[in-house]
């Protein structure tokens, strides 16, 4: 492919005492695309996500972001450089409002003195945008902005969670299991969501289980195995059945990419 | 899509359906649970409310007086004071034990300084607010970065404080003539103005600097808690600490903030303690601990934190301060004042268990 990765991993290594969770693993993530990330439980798939996003810093290795050698020993670093990850767990309060969720981290202050000195925040902006993105990617269900997320049903969590992502996300969003805890309706809301995401011409990492779905919005399929990139594969060349045979090992893949 | 029975596709076609709908239950009891949950300090503030009327018929105009009423507020002023510092924490889903300890310690700290060591009133008034501060910030540091359980470190700094506090001082009492005399600064809160009072000073609303100040400073925490960053920080800290930290707070940065913040106000409290005993003593402010967790919970406050308002500390003091007096101008034994202080707490909390079902 002639076209440069916007995300590079090379060599990742990452040791929990005497457990090798990333052995000398490589990622590639091009523009625009969705790449799946596949794999048993303890392939290493969470460690991979977790060193691309900040939250760990791998022993060794490298990660380039467009190009350029980035090291995040924090979630904030990377998330300052463009990547947001929407974890499983969403990583939301549930006490507070969806507007106070989407700006958490990074409030925006009423211009002048009110937000100089006094630090007020310009809840007016906060929600005005907030409506805005939620709009944008049609969750037009949720009615009332500073309604607290716990009142919202997992889908529309979920569905916040991708909007603040989308929102603040400029280069990479990467999507922790995002269907795992929704229905079948649900999953199909977040799925066109994705999707949606993806048409702005924003790259996706989606790690997920259910290979339907996988199949479905995928380009492309990194298959986790041992700690390590196994292959790549393109969804329209192969079953569900060959991909889950490659990644619990009981079948070789003929090559490691392909590029058809 | 290769290899599926399409399972998904009936669903698929019908893009414009809403994911989830509310049928909201429009029973006036689930309204007032809504309310609730948006409001926390709702409760508190009724219970306020009716236990002022109720008093008020059952003595009359001996209660019912601007005299009495603002009598209360003298007689809550430090556990007002010190239960805004225990909203804080506890917002943060820990707890201080220490308040207590450090305000007495800060208390003794102003006075020694300036009866021991006849440092000038204001820097002594300021060492005494500083070594609060320290104490405060050093709970905080054991709690946010030694990763050690708010509960265990401030059982231990309670102790520690309330011993050093007894070796420093040497158990010595500074009498209030002597403050008076030397250092009126530091009985500062006690000045009054008074409001509607006749011309011997009779009678009327009395309000202390200490009250003033207590009503200031949870105004202004309520409006940090509400209107800045840093206070919609401790609420994330206090619901989720992990999503609070992946969704970009700083949790370590936030909790310190919290206990120094909550160590100064302590110390503040502890000069407010010399303006409202008259004099310097090590033995006093003891059950200001109990009293402020008291008043946090009957405000409505979640022990679990991420809940309440710090105004509903203010009316949770405030309940306890209307019972205590109502209940001895009636002329009941001072132990119903603690039955009925219990009862407040354990429906409190129920209260509080019962708004959290709106989220189920």
């Amino acid at each position: 492919m002639a076209v440069e990765p916007i995300l590079k991993g090379r060599g990742l290594v990452k040791r929990y005492g005497k457990v090798v969770a990333l052995d000398n693993c490589d990622f590639d993530l091009y523009p625009g695309e969705i790449l799946a990330v596949i794999g048993d439980n303890g392939a290493g798939k969470s460690t991979l996500i977790k060193a691309i996003s900040g939250a760990v810093v791998p022993d060794e290795g490298e990660i380039f972001l467009e190009g350029r050698k980035v090291q995040f020993t924090k979630p904030t670093e990377a998330r300052a450089a463009g990547i947001e990850t929407v974890y499983q767990t969403l990583a939301m309060s549930p006490a507070l409002s969806i507007a106070d969720n989407m700006f958490m981290g990074r409030e925006l202050r009423k211009p002048g003195v009110l937000g100089s000195v006094f630090r007020q925040l310009d809840r007016p902006r906060m929600e005005k945008f907030a409506r805005e993105k939620l709009t944008e990617l049609g969750l037009m269900t949720i009615q009332n902005i500073n309604q607290a997320v716990e009142t919202l049903s997992g889908g529309q969590r979920q569905g916040v969670a991708v909007a603040r992502a989308a929102a603040f996300g400029s280069k990479v969003i990467i999507l922790d299991e995002p269907t795992a805890a929704l229905g079948v309706k649900e999953s199909r809301r977040v799925l066109e969501l994705i999707l949606d995401v993806k048409s702005r011409g924003i790259p996706i990492i989606l790690i997920s289980h259910n290979m339907p779905h996988v199949f479905e919005v995928a380009d492309r399929i990194h298959v986790h195995r041992l700690g390590r990139r196994l292959c790549v594969i393109r969804p329209q060349n192969h079953t569900m059945s060959d991909a889950v045979a490659y990644m619990t090992g009981a079948r070789v893949p003929d090559t490691e990419f392909e590029t058809a | 899509m290769s290899g599926t029975d399409n399972f998904e596709s009936v669903v698929k076609e019908r893009r414009t359906e809403a994911v989830a709908e509310f049928h909201e239950d429009k029973t006036l009891i689930k309204r007032f649970q809504h309310a609730l949950h948006t409001t926390p300090a709702l409760v508190p503030m009724i219970v306020l409310i009716v236990s002022i009327i109720l008093f008020g018929l059952l003595i009359g105009n001996r209660f019912f007086s601007a005299g009495s009423l603002t009598l209360i507020l003298q007689q809550v002023q430090l556990v007002g004071i010190v239960a805004a510092a225990q909203t804080l924490v506890i917002l943060t889903a820990g707890i201080d034990l220490s308040v207590g300890a450090i305000t007495v310690l800060s208390s003794v700290i102003m006075g020694q300084f300036v009866f021991r060591y006849g440092l000038p009133v204001p820097l002594a008034i300021l060492c005494g607010l500083g070594v609060g501060g320290i104490l405060g910030s050093l709970n905080g540091w054991l709690v946010a970065v030694m990763k050690l359980p708010p509960f265990i470190v401030t059982l231990g700094t309670w102790q520690i404080i309330l011993a050093t506090n007894f070796l420093y001082s040497a158990n010595e009492t500074i009498r209030s003539q002597e403050i008076q005399a030397e250092a009126p600064l530091l009985q500062f809160f006690a000045n009054t103005f008074k409001i509607g009072a006749d011309e011997n000073g009779r009678g009327g609303a009395t309000f202390t600097y200490g009250v003033i100040f207590m009503i200031l400073l949870v105004i202004v925490l309520a409006y940090a808690l509400r209107q800045t960053a840093w206070g919609r920080h401790v609420y994330a800290v206090g619901d989720d600490p992990d999503a609070a930290q992946l969704s970009g707070v700083n949790v370590r940065g936030t909790l310190i903030s919290v206990y120094a913040l909550s160590g100064l106000i302590c110390a503040f409290a502890g000069w407010a303690l010399i303006g409202r005993i008259g004099s310097v003593s090590p033995t006093s402010g003891a059950e200001l601990n109990i009293q402020s967790i008291t008043a946090v919970v009957i405000g409505g406050i979640s022990l679990f934190g991420g809940r309440g308002s710090i105004v509903g500390a203010l009316f949770g003091a405030l309940i306890v301060g209307v019972f205590s007096l109502g209940l001895r101008l009636l002329g009941a034994d001072a132990q119903w004042t603690f039955f009925f202080i219990g009862v407040l707490i354990i429906v409190a909390v129920a209260v509080d268990q019962w708004i959290r079902k709106v989220a189920a």
